[in-house]
């Protein structure tokens, strides 16, 4: 494969390694992570969803799971990405802004409703708005719901992404790519703490 | 997308239905490359598939990730601790249809059921033995945001009688119920 697997490079496994080993009993998992990666960051098709938006998108969902070796990868992919450095600034503005703890959010009414927990309903900045387009705002916006409160999801959040010009596709792959982050920056994570407990 | 839907208001091991907010693919006008995306031919049939499949080439490579986190049983740690891993991770993000799944598939391999229904109702605290208890706080720890996962897990873990290729399991598996979690809490919604 032409691109270095990218969980390993973020974890730092050395081939040969006994992590290297252990991944290697699950290949296709590790295999269609990597597949997932790309599929989602060098599509075939960016029509629904631009690669800008895309690198957005991935830098604001990574930074607000804090300092990492991931969320550096992403912050340097956006600066990377044709129009994204004139957005960093934006960005890592919405990230302080929206940096909380989660996950929080209400149950169905009902006897779940004592595990309910209020937090952050983040919206971005009006500061920021001039230097995000309406889609992306609208994204950030349902990206932190996906992040600290995904219990909170309603179908009047699908409406607001389609009243801000996203298509149905593009939602799915909009979608897709929260949610894998959220199991990458995770996976990288629990992989490092391993790694580190064996030092 | 259904008209009537009828939403459970607790964590249940039944089966239940899910109905999407946005509109799937029909079946009709699925081609080759959708079908590739689905995997397996039968998806065609549900709605969360026919959704996902709108971009097949994530749709492909989520789904064998998927089933090789939880499916391969070669090495690594039993089926129904992968599956109480993903149950325990639904619990805590509050995904009552993958909960619902997962802890029939946690009963089923474990034959605890009643421990499995004491972590639907009582959430991830309840006391299921130290075995389960390290997996469930590691899945838990995981799922927080920002992560909580620390060397304390690892520790209990390790004295919980799992070796790091089980431990890697347990961070893929409740790894992986953070990206389903979202997808089916975001795009749509249970129905009994």
């Amino acid at each position: 494969m032409s691109t270095p697997d990218i969980i390993d490079t973020l974890v730092g496994i050395e081939p040969g390694s006994a992590l290297d080993a252990i991944r290697g009993k699950r290949m296709q998992a590790r295999e269609n992570a990597q597949k997932s990666y790309l599929s989602l960051f060098e599509p075939i098709d960016a029509g629904d969803f631009s690669l800008l938006e895309r690198a957005a998108v991935a830098a604001f969902v990574t930074g607000l799971h804090g300092e990492s070796p991931v969320a550096s990868f992403y912050r340097d992919k956006l600066a990377a990405t044709a129009g994204g450095a004139a957005l960093v600034k934006a960005i890592d503005a919405e990230i302080a802004r929206g940096k909380t703890s989660g996950p929080y959010g209400s149950f169905p009414a009902g006897p779940l409703s004592i595990e309910n927990t209020a937090g952050l309903i983040y919206r971005v900045d009006a500061a920021s708005k001039s230097a995000l387009s309406p889609r992306l705002v609208a994204a950030l916006e349902h990206a932190h719901l996906l992040v600290f409160r995904p219990r909170d999801a309603a179908s009047s959040d699908m409406k607001a992404l389609l009243a801000a010009g996203w298509s149905t596709t593009g939602i799915v792959t909009f979608s897709q790519l929260v949610a894998f982050l959220s199991f990458q920056v995770r996976v990288v994570s629990g992989l490092r703490t391993l790694a580190a407990a064996n030092a | 997308m259904s008209a009537t839907v009828n939403p459970p208001v607790v964590f249940t091991q039944d089966e239940l239905g899910w109905v999407s907010w946005i509109e799937p693919l029909p079946e009709a006008e699925l081609t080759e490359r959708h079908f590739n995306g689905l995997v397996d031919r039968a998806r065609a049939k549900s709605e969360y598939f026919r959704l996902l499949v709108r971009d097949p080439e994530v749709l492909e490579a989520r789904t064998k990730t998927d089933k090789d986190i939880f499916y391969n049983v070669a090495d690594g740690l039993p089926r129904a601790e992968r599956e109480l891993a993903a149950a325990a991770t639904s619990r805590y993000n509050g995904c009552i249809y993958c909960a619902s799944v997962h802890a029939r598939f946690a009963s089923t391999y474990s034959k605890r059921r009643e421990d499995v229904q004491k972590l639907l109702d009582e959430g991830v605290k309840a006391d299921l033995g130290e075995r389960w208890n390290a997996v469930v706080k590691a899945s838990v720890a995981l799922a927080a945001t920002p992560i909580a996962f620390g060397p304390d897990n690892i520790k209990e873990l390790r004295s919980a009688g799992l070796d790091d290729a089980e431990i890697v399991d347990v961070i893929n598996g409740a790894s992986f119920f953070n990206w389903a979690n979202r997808l089916m809490l975001s795009l749509g919604e249970p129905s009994k």
